[in-house]
């Protein structure tokens, strides 16, 4: 149920106070030492940023994907290392759950995502197995009460602190493809599961990814989630089809954090006797990424609304997802040419936005993954 | 114990106010209004005491325009359990708001009352003395400490280059100061919640009160632009240009 205005108001005022007087004069730290201070993830335990789109009944907010995009349009305005804390709990790692799960697993475990005393992780991809997602190998073979799992997921957010996964594995080896997946939830604790040494990364410090190595894992039968085996690939799929608006909703706060900063450098440094606003094609360069932030915003309100609407906006996400991952990159790039060598070094925060944005790019879907979906829709309408 | 919190809507504090062409005012067309900083800590305090256990009933009291239902629900959310808004079109000066609260203190009865030391819009600074008054209850201003001492209160207030402690009986008249508190995020769920806790509706005319101005306001203006100032070099740069200014012999 949606909102009224007063309360959405209030909590994106308050997730933007959070945003402005305790992330953002952390930003630099939180880079330098690649972790967030435990303190903060209290604090966002405490806000209740970890339980936004889990269901009322369910301890969460149950907000709708407008809303959850709006609050995400204000937490963007900060390192998306931040972002990347609550990420899989709100979106990839609980919403598989939410759409599939048995009454019993949503009784344990939305609840603890909701709280954050649970971090669930999203496992997905594998060495071998990246956009082509459907030709994974990890098996998991039923044997009695039991199913035994092997197999390595690769670049899994938040793995080293997960407590929980959502595993997308082969139950039938003998089906190729997405109609031999199923998918898990799994807790952490089991023996047999050993997670990678967090990745070195171009951004994002802060946030990590790691190998989870599944060697003989013995996981109970009941974290299947749901009923049936095979729904696992279907299930994946839609939950990266709403992941997209989020991220869609991410890269849009980044921008207007970036548009911001342009905008007040823009009108401050002075070159030539004047602010280097007052040339026309620094000018260019700031109307420009506004240009493409307002486009980008307006793309994720509509996808969301109608989402929230009951369309089926697959079309629309993708869209989106590619628009506004496509756009940050190019706002960020504009930013760092406005700063001028201001941009390039560390100190000014810029140069770091630019290389945390490169991978809206790439995760979720890639910009030609969502290509390809968005033109196979199209040609499907008119065949 | 029972505390009544008056909050007050007043334009937000990281905005740049601007004075209308007219002289009347400040301009509030599509301004952000939030909760006076100084009454989120008596918000803050009441809640506190409640946590403590050692109030039962945290009460929020708004007087002003319809909009300030939305300055009650964030005192909601921040842990008050009930609101009364009293609503007003018009401006409520200091005296007038004083005796509306007279007015609800008589109806809730109330054992202490936390007001802000002033609201950040006309910085006025008079309510709570006002309310203390016309109440005949003890006050204690600009507080950075209440501690409780039997059924006394101990109340820390900083004044010039001190602090001061006095114990004070209670029902008390307390307005908080700056360092009383650090306010808390109103979280996402108790936003949600205070949603569904009840907000009375009344009207001046309920107490008795006519708002009618008392004050007339002759005209508002921008402070002076400051002149840019100069770099010196060196200390005694700086004290020849002092002397040159006459500001030092
Ligand atoms: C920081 C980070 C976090 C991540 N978090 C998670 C996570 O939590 N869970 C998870 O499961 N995965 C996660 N991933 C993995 C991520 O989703 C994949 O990296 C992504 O899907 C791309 O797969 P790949 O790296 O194997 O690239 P590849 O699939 O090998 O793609 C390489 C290139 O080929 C292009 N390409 C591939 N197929 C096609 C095609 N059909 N048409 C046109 N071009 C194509 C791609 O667009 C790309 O340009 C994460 C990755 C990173 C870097």
């Amino acid at each position: 149920m949606a909102l009224d205005a007063e309360t959405r108001e209030q909590l994106i005022s308050s997730v933007r106070r959070f945003v402005d007087e305790r992330l953002r004069p952390i930003e630099d730290q939180v880079s330098e030492n690649d972790a967030v201070p435990a303190e903060i993830v209290e604090e966002m335990k405490e806000l209740g940023l970890f339980g936004i789109s889990v269901p009322v009944e369910y301890g969460g907010l149950g907000l709708n994907m407008e809303e959850e995009c709006l609050l995400m349009f204000e937490l963007g305005r900060t390192s998306p290392a931040f972002r990347s804390v609550i990420g899989t709990n709100v979106g990839i790692g609980s919403q598989g759950i939410v759409m599939h799960g048995r009454q019993d697993q949503k009784e344990y475990w939305l609840p603890k995502i909701a709280s954050g005393e649970v971090i669930i992780s999203f496992a997905l991809t594998e060495p071998e197995a990246g956009s082509d997602a459907a030709s994974l190998k990890t098996t998991a073979i039923r044997d009695g009460d039991h199913y035994v799992v092997n197999g390595t997921k690769r670049f899994i957010t938040n793995a080293n602190k997960a407590h929980a996964f959502t595993l997308m594995a082969r139950t039938d080896p003998k089906t190729p493809g997405a109609k031999g997946v199923s998918a898990f939830v799994i807790p952490r604790d089991i023996p047999g599961i050993s997670i990678g040494k967090p990745e070195k990364k171009m951004g994002q410090q802060g946030a990590h990814i790691c190998d989870v190595i599944f060697d003989n894992t013995r996981i109970p039968a009941d974290c299947l989630l749901g009923e049936t085996e095979g729904k696992g690939f279907v299930t994946a799929m839609q939950v990266l089809e709403r992941g997209r608006l989020h991220i869609s909703a991410v890269c849009m706060g980044v921008a207007s954090r970036l548009v911001e900063d342009s905008t007040k450098y823009a009108a401050e440094r002075k070159q030539f006797g004047a602010p280097i606003g007052n040339l026309q094609l620094v000018q260019a360069m700031l109307a420009d990424s506004k240009m493409e932030h307002y486009a980008g915003r307006c793309m994720v309100i509509d996808a969301a609304k109608r989402r929230d609407a009951g369309e089926d906006v697959a079309t629309e996400s993708s869209c989106a997802k590619l628009f506004c991952s496509e756009a940050v990159g190019r706002i960020a790039d504009r930013a760092v040419q406005i700063f001028g060598g201001a941009g390039y070094v560390a100190d000014y925060g810029i140069e770091r936005f630019y290389r945390d944005v490169r991978i809206f790019r790439i995760y979720e879907g890639t910009s030609q993954v969502q290509q390809v979906i968005i033109a196979r829709n199209m040609l499907k309408e008119v065949q | 114990m029972k505390v009544l919190v008056p909050v007050k809507r007043v334009v937000d504090y990281n905005v740049k106010i601007r004075v209308k062409s007219d002289q009347t005012g400040v301009d509030l067309a599509n301004v952000k209004m939030s909760m006076n900083p100084f009454d989120e800590i008596a918000i803050e305090e009441a809640v506190r005491l409640k946590e403590a256990g050692k109030a039962t009933e945290v009460v929020a009291v708004s007087i002003g325009v319809a909009q300030s239902t939305e300055t009650i629900r964030t005192a909601l959310a921040m842990g008050a359990d009930r609101g009364i808004l009293v609503k007003s079109d018009e401006t409520v000066e200091p005296l007038n708001v004083a005796k509306i609260l007279k007015g609800i203190v008589e109806a809730e009865k109330p054992d202490l009352v936390i007001l802000g030391k002033q609201a950040i819009d006309d910085d006025s600074n008079q309510t709570g003395q006002m309310l203390a008054a016309l109440l005949g209850w003890a006050q204690g201003t600009f507080a950075s400490k209440i501690e409780f001492d039997g059924d006394k209160i101990l109340l820390t207030r900083e004044i010039d280059g001190g602090l001061q402690t006095l114990k004070l009986n209670m029902p008390t008249i307390v307005t908080a100061d700056l360092r009383l508190n650090e306010p808390r995020y109103a979280s996402l769920p108790n936003i949600m919640k205070a949603k569904k806790k009840p907000i009375d509706e009344k009207t001046p005319a309920d107490y008795g009160v006519d708002v009618k101005a008392r004050l007339e306001v002759l005209k508002v203006t921008e402070p002076p632009q400051r002149q840019a100032g100069i770099k010196v070099e060196s200390v005694e740069q700086l004290v020849s240009k002092l002397k040159e200014a006459g500001v030092i012999g």
